[in-house]
């Protein structure tokens, strides 16, 4: 029972960081109808970058704001310079783009910093059950939710960015520039996503540490609907959950394949995920 | 003539030219050629599964995987089975994975597709670890096979005969996948490739279609896999990663979608680009952490390039190039 | 007593393609004007609009506003000089509410917190102000109209650009539609294009006319002679 409740508590810590990328590939889904392959390259880059302040300046939270930061910027940079020419050429040449600009960051993060692990600390100590760094990773994925849900729902910015969003045209027509609004979008996304890089990094970093990370992260995507930011944070927790129940009591090498089972279980029932709902729009 | 038989004439035209690349080039590009083969046969089964079907796999290298562990453990367990029947055994095995793969993911569509295959991408080599007393873990399994036979020796190298084996498999491969692209199963894969609906409204089974797609694209990945293991006598997980699969999807856009040409340059790229960078690397000593990425990240920035600016890869741009050609020919004559 | 012209439209062509949609196309629209553009399907009305607007490029060809030339500036810009475009349909954002509707409309401009703007246009269309919160996938047709409607008018617009408001919805809601467009002119000095096929109703309200066919303008001239002309009736209004 005990083993049990420390699997549930870890379940959620780990559980944060999957719903803050599967949040940031719901935004850009939502914004473009693509599913960010690269999202985890660019969380690398942050996370590195953060690794590189941190052993320059000795501070931890100086590292962490580079790290979103960098998020932003290289978001924002990659959507506006290399995925929006190509991906206006076919759906499946956007799916390749950022396949590509994965494995161009990914490498190029090689290259730079070496294929060896390289060590970076918790934000908070990690030592005992439900630790100080794992409130901290719940709670600080809870408030980007919590900001992003007002950013969307109650600011200007939202409001054209679920215009552009939902109907490019119209929103061109009442002043929206459309493409600003992809970019800023991108950006957002990016943030969100070296903010679960910042919390599924340490202890230890290598130029593929997220591609386990991301197989959870897009499963929880997945699971909730990609069209819903909500569902992105309940699937992350429950995929958090699930994955410390498989890795707890079956071994950690089936991790992964349970997450497909999920997938594919989930999928044959609802297509579109749990929390997806009747499409609204009416022609 | 019946369109077997010429695509067969056609598949011995190849092989013979191959034949004649390695009298010319010699025992150490031998290896390369095979490498082109047997990925050559991979890109070309998810040719068909994306290009035909419609259905975007980024999971190919799980494929490869398993026709490279069913060699493996053939030749380690069952040792005197000859080649040609372990390859057999390598497709039926293949089949049954392409099946349960396809049968699992039918009612899957787009990006959810997309994601559920990358899942299996990444799964699927930690069985690896977790059978490791059958599996080898992540030192892998070693293999030896047989080389050329007594009677050619001195006529070829041994990574000659292997490539001329792989080679010859692999024509035949392609000889298939081109016969059934060009009848009716390719024809219903392609109508629901464009309209599931109004392909079922024509009566097309579509889930039966879309399963047809993945067990022919699982077959040829796993044969071009079981090829691997024969030529380079080992098989390791690290050898079947995420990259391998992304690299898989992403040259058969680079090559061009909708042509086996585009299948062959693909593969020449996923071979060549990481030869070249490794010796551009080796050459301006460059350190070893820029070596060791430099394959992934040349072959990316080609990638973003292509798309950028020749959409439609580089047999669409060759044949762009070709069409004009021939304008501009027909102008000067007229 | 005239007016000098608030738009202008010179030479205007566009095409799809090979297909010329748009050939040379003049016509003039004077401040506090309502005209009408007519034709049958396919006649280049609602091209004419969007390249209008910006969201079709000009191959050739002058937009003027109130003089300064705005043929090439991108639909976004083309709004903040006071054009505003009505399109088929209404281009209403079903995923938002009424009221988020209402304000994407004066979002470009700096006093958008100003709520008197809002409150005009509720007052104008009480249903609107009734589902204020609701999403805009529960209005009816003829609301949905309302609103892309008052969504253009919350920008305070100089040309409101009407594409076929009538489409779908029942002849009584039309008349409303269309008197009220009489009515923004009168009272609120807007100046109106109004594209329909609807010819008769169109020809009613308006002052003005401009038939088109095959991307071309045939007939023009005020709207009482060309709803007497039965030439031109015949020929390109189909009444």
């Amino acid at each position: 029972m005990n083993y049990f409740v420390t699997l549930t508590l870890n379940g959620l810590a780990s559980g944060a960081a999957y719903a803050a990328l599967a949040l940031s590939l719901v935004i850009i889904y939502q914004a473009t109808r693509l599913v960010n392959f690269a999202q985890p390259a660019l969380a690398l880059l942050s996370v590195y970058t953060a690794y590189t302040v941190t052993q320059l300046t000795g501070s931890y939270w100086l590292g962490f704001a580079a790290a979103l930061t960098a998020g932003l910027l290289v978001g924002a940079f990659v959507e506006r310079v290399i995925v929006r020419p190509i991906a206006r050429t076919s759906q499946l040449n956007a799916i390749i783009v950022t396949l590509g600009l994965l494995l161009v960051v990914q490498g190029g993060v090689g290259m730079v910093w070496g294929n060896e692990q390289h060590g970076l600390r918790y934000a908070f100590s990690y030592v005992g059950r439900f630790a100080p760094s794992d409130v901290f990773a719940l709670v600080s994925v809870g408030v980007a939710a919590l900001l992003l849900f007002a950013l969307y729902r109650f600011t200007p910015l939202g409001l054209r960015m679920r215009a552009a969003a939902f109907h490019p045209e119209a929103a061109r027509l009442n002043g929206v520039r459309v493409g600003l609004m992809l970019t800023a979008g991108w950006g957002i996304a990016s943030l969100i996503g070296a903010l679960a890089g910042m919390l599924a990094g340490p202890p230890f970093l290598s130029p593929n540490v997220f591609d386990v990370v991301f197989v959870f992260g897009i499963t929880a995507a997945v699971v909730g609907g990609l069209d819903n930011p909500f569902g992105a944070v309940i699937g992350g927790l429950l995929i958090g959950l699930g994955k410390s129940y498989v890795s707890g009591f079956l071994g950690p090498e089936l991790a992964t394949l349970a997450a497909l089972v999920i997938v594919v279980a989930v999928l044959s029932v609802r297509p579109d995920g749990i929390l997806s709902r009747p499409t609204a729009r009416k022609v | 003539m019946p369109l077997p038989v010429r695509h067969l004439l056609l598949a011995a035209l190849g092989l013979a030219a191959v034949a004649g690349l390695l009298f010319v080039t010699g025992d150490l590009t031998a290896l390369r050629v095979a490498a082109v083969g047997y990925t050559m046969l991979a890109v070309a089964g998810l040719q068909l599964l994306v290009g035909g079907s419609g259905q975007v796999s980024l999971g190919h290298g799980a494929f490869m995987m398993i026709g490279a562990y069913t060699m493996a453990l053939l030749v380690l367990h069952q040792p005197s089975l000859p080649l040609a029947a372990n390859l057999g055994v390598i497709v039926a095995v293949s089949v049954v994975a392409g099946v349960a793969v396809g049968a699992a993911t039918a009612r899957l569509h787009g990006p959810y597709l997309a994601g559920a295959t990358l899942i299996l991408a990444v799964g699927l080599p930690g069985l690896a670890h977790r059978y490791h007393q059958l599996l080898g873990g992540s030192n892998g399994l070693n293999i030896r096979t047989a080389g050329a036979p007594p009677f050619l020796d001195g006529l070829v190298t041994t990574s000659e005969w292997r490539a001329l084996v792989v080679w010859t498999t692999v024509v035949l491969g392609l000889a298939a996948l081109a016969t059934i692209s060009a009848g009716r199963l390719g024809r219903r894969m392609r109508a629901v490739r464009d309209d599931e609906t109004a392909a079922a409204m024509a009566g097309v089974p579509v889930g039966a279609t879309k399963v047809a797609a993945f067990v022919i694209a699982s077959a040829a990945g796993g044969l071009a896999g079981g090829l691997q293991a024969y030529v380079l006598g080992t098989v390791t997980p690290g050898s079947f990663t995420l990259v391998l699969s992304l690299t898989l999807l992403a040259a058969l856009v680079l090559g061009g979608i909708g042509s086996l040409w585009g299948a062959l340059w693909a593969s020449i790229a996923i071979v060549y680009l990481d030869v070249w960078a490794t010796d551009l690397a080796r050459a301006a000593d460059l350190g070893r952490d820029v070596e060791n990425n430099l394959p992934v990240v040349f072959f990316g920035v080609v990638l973003i390039l292509v798309l950028r600016f020749w959409p439609l890869g580089v047999h669409g741009a060759l044949r762009d190039l070709g069409a004009r050609l021939r304008v501009a020919g027909s102008g000067t004559s007229s | 007593m005239t007016l000098p012209p608030l738009l202008t439209v010179e030479d205007l062509s566009a095409s799809y393609g090979a297909v010329r949609a748009l050939d040379r196309v003049s016509l003039t629209v004077p401040e506090r004007g309502l005209s009408a553009v007519l034709g049958a399907n396919g006649a280049g009305k609602t091209t004419l609009l969007r390249t209008l607007t910006g969201l079709h490029r000009a191959s050739s060809g002058r937009v003027l506003l109130a003089g300064e030339d705005i043929t090439r500036l991108p639909t976004e810009q083309v709004i903040t000089r006071g054009l505003a475009h009505v399109p088929e349909g209404g281009g209403v954002v079903v995923e938002l509410t009424v009221e988020e509707n209402l304000r994407l409309g004066a979002l470009w401009r700096a006093d958008r917190r100003d709520r008197t703007t809002l409150d005009e246009v509720m007052d104008l269309f009480p249903p609107l102000a009734e589902r204020r919160a609701k999403a805009a996938a529960t209005l009816s047709g003829g609301e949905r109209q309302m609103l892309a409607i008052g969504r253009a008018l919350m920008a305070r617009p100089r040309v409101l650009l009407l594409d076929e408001p009538s489409l779908g919805l029942a002849p009584l809601i039309t008349r409303r539609i269309l008197d009220l467009l009489r009515d923004l002119r009168d009272r609120a000095g807007l100046t109106v294009v109004l594209v329909e096929q609807n010819a008769a109703g169109a020809l009613s309200v308006t002052d003005h006319g401009h038939v088109l066919h095959r991307g071309s303008v045939v007939a023009e001239g005020p709207s009482a002679e060309l709803l007497a002309d039965d030439r031109t009736r015949h020929a390109y209004l189909g009444f």
